[in-house]
């Protein structure tokens, strides 16, 4: 089996594949990256270091004697559908959802309005995040009302003193650590209680140190209609944060609600944004009333989810932005089924979820294959894929490279007094596993 | 801090929860299930599935069940019926399979249909 994409989903795809036993598999993980675990490695955040222990669990998949990380090796670009489908008996799409969307409104594109993702990128030391983040505006504005909107708020917010410790680039430590930003405004579309945060993600912003965070009064209300547990207590946080802030404070976290954006105004970068006060229609839509307001912002950040970037030859859902596929099976246009053909994860249900969603989702998916699969006696054992990297001179980072590689990072780390420093260049990646020139 | 499962899921035991968890720390007992607070690692995905809402992370348990919180970890530390040795951290629910035992405080809870 080849499974495309090294992150959770991938993961347990191939933990469930050499789990079950009425199949007898072997699995070649393809990742594009030299290492494993994406966005557990390239989006959960650096300061939560207790989740980010899952890469433990998640390295004793790597390890299976029946499962093989191939890394550096990207579906589109070194192998291709036809590749893949001649060298396996079915493939799984994992590769996840990498691109983010978008406002739509006016000035989105100025300097200084980023997608959330290209910062978590960077302070995660993706090998492919953008340029730095110079971060020498006072204000700044992210809209939306996930988990990763929090995620980047309270990267915003904290000393750099609190993150010293953590496995963030010396660089983006350094840019941080002379960070003008003391004014973060959190946008929330609609009501306190629709917002997706977890509430225990939202308390932890009571305990940093040195940030006050702020709802301002009158604001932190409800729409009405009945509240879930999460809803209550996310409410009870923002009511129990109504009111000016503490003095004495080095930075402040305030959300507002109620509000959308609709112009991101600026030149040559972003100086303010436009928003628009919203309430619920009686169909319980979002509507927008007219009203306007001018927030300061030298720096804005969407956070309003991300989105699957097709894959070449795979049929895609372009609205969606997911693989087209009935439970895990992937279907043409016409919901016809395509052989050999499954998908797990993000690129799959959306870019919802947590790490551990993925697991269930994967069982889904190897449920299906394995239904598929055992009457099928066609296509097993095509010839296995390693004459064919080599014969195009690709040489994949093994679980050997990989370990290598952390090794490396654990040691960089360990000289500045932290568990692990990431690297994050390409070509020291690709040295330290192992891939010639 | 951990999460917790609380007395709501005595007798339901769907394992929805079981399905998400990524560490695999959530270890079936006879009436109910228990997290392993050692091998949690607080991401939450399981207070999410629970049809009851039996999961609580333990800073948010209400007053009246906070005795869940040391039963929890009992579960793990305290010798069990039927048993030599506390279970202890074993890294995986999964290979350990049923324990087909509860705390004596779990044990004791009357069952839903006796009222
Ligand atoms: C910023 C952020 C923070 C998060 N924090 C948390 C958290 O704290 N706790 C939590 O539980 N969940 C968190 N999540 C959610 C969690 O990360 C996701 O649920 C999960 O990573 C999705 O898994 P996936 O495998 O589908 O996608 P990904 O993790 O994105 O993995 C996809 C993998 O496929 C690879 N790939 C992509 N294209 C190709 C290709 N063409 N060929 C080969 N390989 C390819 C990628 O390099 C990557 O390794 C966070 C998400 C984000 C965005
Ligand atoms: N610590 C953690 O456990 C953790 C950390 C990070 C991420 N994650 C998980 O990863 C997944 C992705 O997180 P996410 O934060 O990217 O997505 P998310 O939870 O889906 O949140 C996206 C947010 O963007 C808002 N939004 C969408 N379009 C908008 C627009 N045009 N204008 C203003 N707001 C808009 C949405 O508001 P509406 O509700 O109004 O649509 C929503 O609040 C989630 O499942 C999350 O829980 C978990
Ligand atoms: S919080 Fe996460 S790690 Fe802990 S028991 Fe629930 S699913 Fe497992
Ligand atoms: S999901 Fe809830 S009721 Fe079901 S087993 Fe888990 S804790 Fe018990």
């Amino acid at each position: 089996m080849a499974v495309v994409g090294a992150g959770p989903a991938g993961l347990f795809t191939a933990d469930e594949l050499v789990r079950q036993d009425r199949l007898p598999v072997t699995v070649d993980l393809l990742e594009r990256l030299p290492v494993p675990f994406g966005l557990v490695r390239y989006g959960v955040a650096p300061d939560h270091p207790k989740i980010k222990a899952v890469t433990r669990s998640l390295q004793k998949i790597v390890e299976h004697p029946r499962v093989r990380f191939l890394g550096g090796v990207g579906f589109g670009a070194e192998l291709d559908r036809e590749d893949l489908l001649r060298h396996y008996d079915a493939v799984v799409y994992a590769a996840g959802a990498p691109a983010d969307r978008g406002l739509g409104i006016p000035g989105e594109s100025s300097p200084g309005c980023h997608p959330a993702t290209a910062f978590v990128s960077w302070y995660s030391g993706h090998p492919d995040a953008g340029p730095p983040f110079a971060l020498d505006a006072r204000h700044a504005v992210v809209v939306g009302a996930g988990n990763v909107a929090l995620d980047v708020a309270r990267v915003l917010a904290k000393p750099a003193r609190a993150l010293e410790r953590t496995d963030m680039p010396q660089p983006v430590l350094d840019a941080l650590a002379v960070s003008k930003v003391t004014d973060i405004t959190v946008l929330v579309r609609r009501g306190p209680e629709h917002t997706r945060f977890t509430t225990k993600e939202l308390r932890e912003l009571d305990e940093l140190d040195g940030v006050a965070i702020r709802v301002p009064p009158g604001e932190a209300e409800p729409g009405g209609g009945p509240l879930d547990r999460t809803a209550e207590n996310n409410l009870a946080l923002f009511r129990s944060w109504t009111g000016e802030p503490a003095a004495g404070t080095e930075r402040t976290i305030t959300f507002r609600f109620w509000r959308r954006p609709v112009e991101v105004r600026g030149t040559p970068s972003v100086r303010e944004l436009i928003v628009e006060r919203t309430r619920l229609d009686a169909s319980g839509a979002l509507t927008g009333t007219g009203e306007r307001e001018v927030l300061p912002a030298g720096l804005v950040l969407r956070s309003v989810g991300y989105r699957g970037l097709p894959l070449p030859g795979v049929p895609f859902d372009h609205e969606r932005g997911v693989i087209r596929n009935a439970g895990g099976r992937v279907v043409d246009e016409a919901g016809e089924p395509c052989p050999r053909e499954y998908v797990a994860g993000w690129l799959k249900r959306g870019p919802s979820g947590v790490i551990g969603t993925n697991r269930m989702d994967a069982a889904e998916t190897v449920a299906l294959m394995v239904e598929d699969l055992i009457g099928d006696r066609n296509g097993s054992g095509g010839p296995p894929i390693d004459a064919l990297l080599r014969e195009r001179g690709i040489s994949p980072v093994t679980l050997d490279g990989w370990r290598r590689i952390d090794a490396a990072e654990i040691e960089l780390g360990r000289r500045a007094g932290r568990e692990r420093t990431k690297i994050t260049d390409w070509a020291e990646l690709r040295r330290l596993g192992g891939v010639p020139g | 801090m951990t999460f917790l499962i609380g007395p709501e899921c005595v007798d339901v035991m769907d394992r929805s929860c079981v399905r998400v968890c990524p560490v695999d720390c959530i270890y079936e007992g006879a009436r109910k299930l228990y997290i392993n607070p050692e091998e949690c690692i607080d991401c939450a995905a399981c207070e999410a599935e629970c049809p009851v809402q039996a999961i609580y992370f333990d800073e948010d348990v209400p007053e009246e069940l906070s005795w869940a919180v040391a039963d929890n970890a009992a579960f793990f530390t305290e010798v069990l019926p039927g048993r030599a040795a506390p279970l202890g951290s074993p890294g995986g629910a999964r290979e350990v399979g049923p324990v087909g035992a509860d705390t004596p405080r779990v044990a004791g809870l009357p069952r839903a249909a006796d009222g």
